[in-house]
């Protein structure tokens, strides 16, 4: 069998033929196996779907009842003539790289991926292989990420700083994932937490499969606002800015999200503040991970892929573009966001 | 600098303005006196000259970041701000530096004599001793934008908090030519006489646009009318036999404009006259583009000076035999003005900018309708027993302009802004129809929403044609009303014709491109 036929790229979705299944495919297809749990990689439609039994509550939570298989990280499957294994990406809880083995050829698919261990979620395991597929959303060196401490430490002052003026802290984040990341991080001591009910949603499904999340309140109609004064309150961000955010006052309003370390994005959002903590990898982590597959061959797909794949290539790498359909951290998505 | 990149942390943290004003006041009232005269400078825009052009410290940058240069060429657009692209590109750094912003503005000083391979060693070395937002705001200070969402009316008003002294003095102190190595914090704001820089001028009263019916400000006995001209204001100032002009943007122009030097042997000494500087010929105003060929120019050729000769239109005293005499109303310092102006022979550079006399505001408004034949841009209003103010105050001056012109275009190139505009396409070309062939005429930047400018901004992703660096050629397809205040021929540009303040009105979803205005639909505004 030839190298380059292990994986191949469709507009459905990334396909393996040895074992006739797609990867994070975009259009409904028979046989689906699954990165992780956010909505433009496990999409509906699907006859049948495989993912770690990590993503499958919010799986299920999101998609209803859909026939679901589960993988332990680390286990093998055999799909057809391929061996399948999910490994730890570090991008959500349950997130997985999907490491596909035809003949001995190895290609892995990163989906999204954050290589710095964040205490909460599996942390991201690289894995050698012969080919890798790479998201590149931060592909530009501008992109550092600093330590999640430091960003911790920042959100907690500014928290605690809100409460002694008696003021709610509205913090926008996305309703799985970082809203999680957040809660696992922030010093609980402060005050109470409150979330929007999409984010509680999500919670309870971590919670029944054993993450430890502070406990937090859910915004509901008959709450009182006034009980909870100086409150951390986390939700998606069209909620913070909607007619939903209205009922705290006085409040500050902040965005937690990798966009946030440009300062033109920072001050563009109609929010007071702007924390850069992000689940995909930073310019370091996209290099430093791509160099620990040994892979020589690497496809860039959602982010600044033309200049990311043009710099891997001046770096030795055989490396090229693969247009995907996954969008949700993108630029245009963050302004859409608003 | 660790104490003003927490201040500049504080301001760009907040969106409020008290916020930002009271951390301006706890710097003023903690920082050294070396620190807060540079703070001043700073925030009222006096930089040091530029100590390093811009490709050199991308050179350097992407050097130390270990990138090549293409490569932060294409980060540079994505963060929109040069000072920020380095920061974020250099290697992380845990150190941070002590030293105070005085100690650093001496070193960005001593940069700008230093031989070329010396300043690199020396910028590399600072950029290792910076944590990022330090670094971020050495380069700021580097490259000679100071921009940080703080106007310089937040910092006196900072200023005014933390020095218990009246906003409005201390804004006339912080007029003029200083720089903090001609000056102390105590000689500047605290010492008691002002009158030591005989160049000072006084901060510039400001207008507020009227937005509703004319009528609503009040009796038309209150208010005197004057005509708005389109030129360059400034303030003329005749003190101890020598002439300074100071332009609204506290530009000395002095030496641009040397036909005003004969003012000297018109008018009385100790005097400040504010008013209006014009290319003027033949007792008419000519259109700005004949005064713009003037302001870029430190010294004028005799053709121009000729060509396009300028005067001061005046219309305010401020200050008269060496008295400030700003508290006095409008009309008795009008009443002066026009004494003192109405008898000069001809070829005085300086003229009376005429009153306009009417009875009721519908008769005005009348008058209005004939500004653009009259080279103006609509009316000036002034209450008749106002004193005159630093800066803009709600009530009592008021600026009537007449609509503007305006014209149906195709954008045809748009390309990304800058800062907050960072990653929107803001920045359009406009062309009109001639024949079958569309002629870009102007660019405009301004008018539309920012809900509009993201969904342009997805538009142009979708329908770009051709990329030229930053430029994307696009679909000539969405049609923006362009509004303009004035159009004046000009062989510099490919259409022919060249507008004065030029923006976009609205964006006109009901017009395909075909319907958009022709050549000669916008040469016939020219009149």
């Amino acid at each position: 069998m030839s190298r380059s036929s292990v994986l191949t790229f469709t507009n459905k979705g990334i396909y393996c033929p040895a074992g006739d299944f797609y990867l994070d495919p975009w259009r409904p297809v028979d046989r689906a196996v699954i990165s992780h749990a956010h909505s433009d990689h496990a999409r509906f439609g699907h006859r049948h779907y495989l993912a770690t039994p990590q993503s499958a509550p919010v799986m299920r939570h999101r998609l209803g009842d859909i026939a679901l298989d589960t993988l332990p990280y680390g286990e093998t499957c055999q799909i057809g003539y391929a061996k399948v294994s999910l490994h730890p990406a570090g991008h959500v809880p349950g997130s997985a790289q999907i490491r596909v083995e035809v003949d001995g050829e190895v290609w892995v698919f990163s989906g999204d991926y954050k290589p710095e261990p964040d205490g909460f979620c599996e942390a991201f395991e690289p894995q050698r292989c012969h080919a890798f597929i790479s998201e590149c959303t931060f592909g530009l060196p501008v992109f550092n990420w600093q330590p999640q401490q430091m960003v911790m430490d920042e959100i907690n002052s500014w928290w605690a700083a809100n409460r002694d003026e008696g003021r709610f802290s509205l913090l926008a984040a996305y309703s799985f994932g970082k809203a999680q990341r957040l809660l696992a991080q922030v010093d609980p001591s402060i005050g109470p937490i409150l979330t929007h009910g999409a984010v509680e949603a999500t919670n309870a499904a971590l919670r029944q499969i054993g993450y430890h999340l502070p406990n937090t309140v859910q915004v509901t109609a008959d709450l009182d606002p006034n009980a909870y004064k100086g409150a951390l309150v986390i939700a998606p961000p069209s909620a913070i800015g909607a007619a939903w955010a209205k009922r705290f006052k006085p409040a500050q309003t902040a965005m937690a999200s990798g966009w946030m370390r440009l300062r033109g994005i920072r001050r563009r959002r109609s929010m007071d503040r702007g924390f850069a903590l992000s689940d995909h990898a930073d310019w370091q982590g996209l290099n430093d991970s791509i160099r620990a597959t040994g892979a020589e061959r690497i496809f860039v797909t959602h982010g600044y892929t033309e200049v990311f794949s043009r710099w891997l290539t001046e770096q030795g790498y055989d490396a090229s573009i693969v247009a995907t359909e996954y969008s949700d951290d993108s630029l245009e998505q963050a302004e859409v966001a608003e | 600098m660790q104490q003003f990149t927490d201040l500049f942390r504080q301001i760009d943290s907040t969106t409020s303005t008290n916020a930002k004003v009271a951390a301006l006041a706890t710097f003023f009232g903690t920082a050294s006196d070396e620190d807060k005269l540079w703070c001043i400078a700073l925030f009222s825009g006096r930089r040091p000259k530029r100590a390093v052009t811009s490709a050199r410290l991308r050179e350097w940058a992407a050097e130390a970041a270990g990138v090549p240069l293409w490569l932060l060429e294409e980060a540079y657009p994505v963060v929109g701000d040069l000072s920020e692209t380095i920061a974020l590109i250099l290697p992380p750094s845990d150190r941070q530096d002590a030293q105070p912003l005085s100690a650093w503005m001496t070193f960005v000083l001593m940069l700008a004599d230093m031989p070329e391979e010396e300043r690199k060693a020396q910028i590399l070395s600072a950029w290792g001793d910076l944590d990022d937002t330090q670094r971020f705001v050495f380069n700021k200070l580097l490259t000679g934008g100071f921009r940080v969402g703080v106007s310089q009316r937040l910092m006196t008003r900072a200023l005014a908090q933390a020095t218990d002294l009246d906003e409005a003095g201390i804004a006339h102190r912080l007029m003029g030519k200083w720089t903090p190595q001609t000056t102390s914090f105590n000689n500047l704001i605290l010492a008691p006489s002002i009158q030591d820089d005989l160049s000072r001028p006084y901060p510039f009263q400001l207008a507020h646009g009227i937005e509703g019916d004319v009528a609503d400000i009040g009796p038309p006995t209150d208010w005197s009318a004057e005509w708005k001209w389109d030129g360059i204001r400034g303030q003329m100032i005749l003190r101890g036999g020598e002439m300074h002009i100071w332009s609204r943007g506290e530009e000395l122009m002095t030496d641009r404009f040397p036909e005003l030097r004969k003012a000297l042997d018109f008018l009385p000494q100790g005097i400040v006259m504010d008013g209006e500087i014009l290319a003027y010929k033949d007792g008419t105003p000519l259109p700005f583009n004949d005064l713009q060929k003037r302001i870029g120019r430190k010294t004028v050729p005799s053709s121009l000076l000729k060509s396009a000769p300028v005067v001061m239109q005046a219309y305010d005293l401020l200050e008269y035999d060496g008295q400030d005499i700003r508290e006095r109303p409008f009309a008795a310092r009008r009443a002066l003005l026009d004494r003192m102006i109405q008898d000069l022979p001809p070829d005085a550079p300086v003229i009376l900018s005429p009153q306009v006399t009417f009875s009721d505001w519908a008769e005005l408004a009348a008058l209005r309708e004939t500004s653009r034949d009259r080279m103006a841009e609509g009316l000036m209003l002034k209450r008749k027993d106002g004193p005159y103010l630093a800066g803009r105050k709600r009530g009592e001056w008021w600026k009537w302009k007449i609509d503007p012109l305006t014209i149906d275009a195709v954008m045809i190139y748009a390309q990304s802004g800058h800062g907050r505009r960072a990653n929107l396409f803001t920045d359009f070309t406009f062309a009109v129809w001639n024949g079958n062939e569309l002629v870009p005429f102007t660019k405009a930047y301004s008018g539309l929403t920012d809900a509009e400018f993201n969904k342009i901004t997805r538009w142009v992703r979708a329908n770009t044609q051709e990329r030229f660096g930053p430029v994307r050629r696009v679909t000539p397809e969405l049609v923006f009303e362009i509004a303009f205040e004035g159009i004046a021929e000009s062989k510099r540009h490919k259409s022919g014709v060249a507008l004065r303040f030029p923006r976009m009105l609205r964006w006109r979803h009901d017009k395909p491109a075909q319907e958009a205005n022709t050549l000669t639909d916008l040469k016939a505004l020219m009149g």
